[in-house]
């Protein structure tokens, strides 16, 4: 119930804002072509399911702003992982966004002796400037559009995760993305290259007793365009192994974007975030709702 | 000669054929845009002239009625667009016309378009390609085609 109601709660903040907008006469716009602008990723950063992108989230073209709101609900095989937030695209050029991760051992919190329904909290900001190229408009070349970003995490269970080998309770990822939408093979591909010492995603900290140094992670999707409004795909992203009591694994899903009109999309996947915490092979359904304007 | 040097003329004779090849061509029909696209498999899922012509009888309407961008139209003599659409998406899908208007970038000049219209354009152009059915890789390939010309037709 309390997942339902974090959907229906980002879905009416995004109605009212957008009718705030239009009331105010901002320039907002919608004037991308549907799903041009990504959906939001499990970290609020525009992008796919698990990885970022270069593109710029919100359906504003280089004239306006545009802005969404997005609520994630991955359940795991023994976990699970809520995130709801917000972006803002300005001028299709730069993204600032802001999410919150709650992640919650359930049944699971018990057997790890945190307690049951122990739960991690964690705070994402995100800046992400495009730099060059264009993913739509540059058919003709092979330059992809480019974007660096950064995110910047904090995370509320510092003494938990320095219990467990953690170095830090806050960190900062950077990285670069490269996207290209291949529009004669109704593809899109995404390259990102990730420094972070996170340890899965930061909600188990930052840095550990194995590794505590910035290395450089992958991030790849590709996607086929189905229809207008239907884009399927998968996507890997590497991930640091910082932490000695806990192996860590790759993430990988297989997804379906889904948008209904240029004010709501949602996103359905097949998510396996490998290991966490001990506990094997983190497979189960990942359902994103986005609300924008 | 020796088979040696037979051999090496054959494959210096091969290389400059090569790069003949790779030099740019003139555009067969510069004004309008971009190079067609290669084979008739494209032109056919347009349903050839015919289908064209059914398209932008429907998008002529369709853009000059859009609130979005039908300012932008005031004035224009929409038979004439409506047939110079035609034969440019008839070449530009690999179909036997000949585009005979004028180029992209002095056609638009003086409009101050901006990305806004130039998409609202192209959403207009799928809606009508949805209308005749054409299949949504083939209407991609156009799009690629026509994409790029924001850089000449978008000046605001």
């Amino acid at each position: 119930m309390r997942r339902v109601t974090y959907f229906l709660a980002a879905l009416a903040l995004g109605a009212s804002a957008s009718a705030a907008a239009q009331a105010a006469d901002l320039p907002f716009e919608s004037g991308k072509l549907l799903l041009t602008g990504g959906v939001t990723n499990v970290e609020g950063v525009g992008g796919g399911g698990l990885a970022n992108w270069a593109t710029i989230t919100g359906y504003e073209t280089r004239d306006a702003i545009g802005a969404n709101v997005h609520a994630t609900y991955v359940g795991l095989k023994d976990y699970d992982l809520r995130t709801y937030g917000v972006g803002v695209g300005f001028y299709d050029r730069v993204e600032l966004s802001y999410a919150r991760q709650e992640f919650d051992t359930g049944s699971t919190g018990a057997k790890l002796g945190l307690g049951r329904g122990f739960t991690f909290n964690q705070d994402i900001v995100g800046v992400k400037v495009k730099v060059a190229g264009d993913a739509v408009y540059d058919q003709d070349r092979w330059l992809p559009q480019i974007a660096v970003g950064a995110e910047f995490k904090s995370n509320d269970k510092g003494a938990i995760i320095h219990a467990v080998g953690g170095k830090k309770d806050t960190g900062v990822d950077y990285y670069v993305s490269a996207t290209k939408l291949v529009l004669d093979k109704s593809l899109l591909l995404n390259g990102t290259v990730r420094m972070t010492k996170a340890n899965q995603y930061g909600l188990l900290g930052f840095g550990g007793d194995k590794h505590d140094d910035y290395r450089p992670q992958f991030e790849g999707s590709a996607a086929y365009l189905i229809s207008k409004r239907l884009a399927v795909g998968a996507e890997v992203r590497t991930k640091p192994d910082n932490l000695g009591f806990a192996k860590e694994t790759r993430a990988f899903d297989v997804f379906g974007a889904y948008a209904v009109n240029k004010n709501l999309s949602m996103t359905l996947a097949y998510v396996d975030l490998g290991d966490i915490a001990t506990f094997k092979d983190q497979r189960g359904v990942y359902l994103s709702l986005q609300a924008g304007f | 000669m020796t088979k040696f040097h037979t051999a090496a003329l054959a494959a210096i004779a091969t290389l400059m054929a090569g790069s003949a090849l790779a030099e740019p061509q003139p555009m067969a029909n510069p004004a309008a845009g971009a190079e067609p696209i290669v084979g008739d498999a494209t032109y056919k899922a347009f349903h050839e002239k015919e289908g064209i012509s059914r398209i932008m009888a429907d998008f002529v309407p369709r853009i000059t009625t859009d609130p979005r961008i039908k300012a932008r139209f005031e004035g224009v003599n929409l038979i004439r667009l409506q047939l110079m659409l035609t034969n440019q998406v008839c070449y530009l899908t690999g179909g036997p016309c000949e585009y005979g208007g004028r180029d992209m970038k002095e056609v638009h000049a003086s409009l101050g378009l901006t990305n806004l219209d130039f998409n609202a354009l192209a959403e207009d152009l799928q809606l009508s390609m949805d209308k005749e059915g054409v299949p949504f890789t083939a209407q991609n390939q156009l799009v690629a085609k026509l994409a790029p010309m924001q850089r000449v037709i978008v000046t605001k």
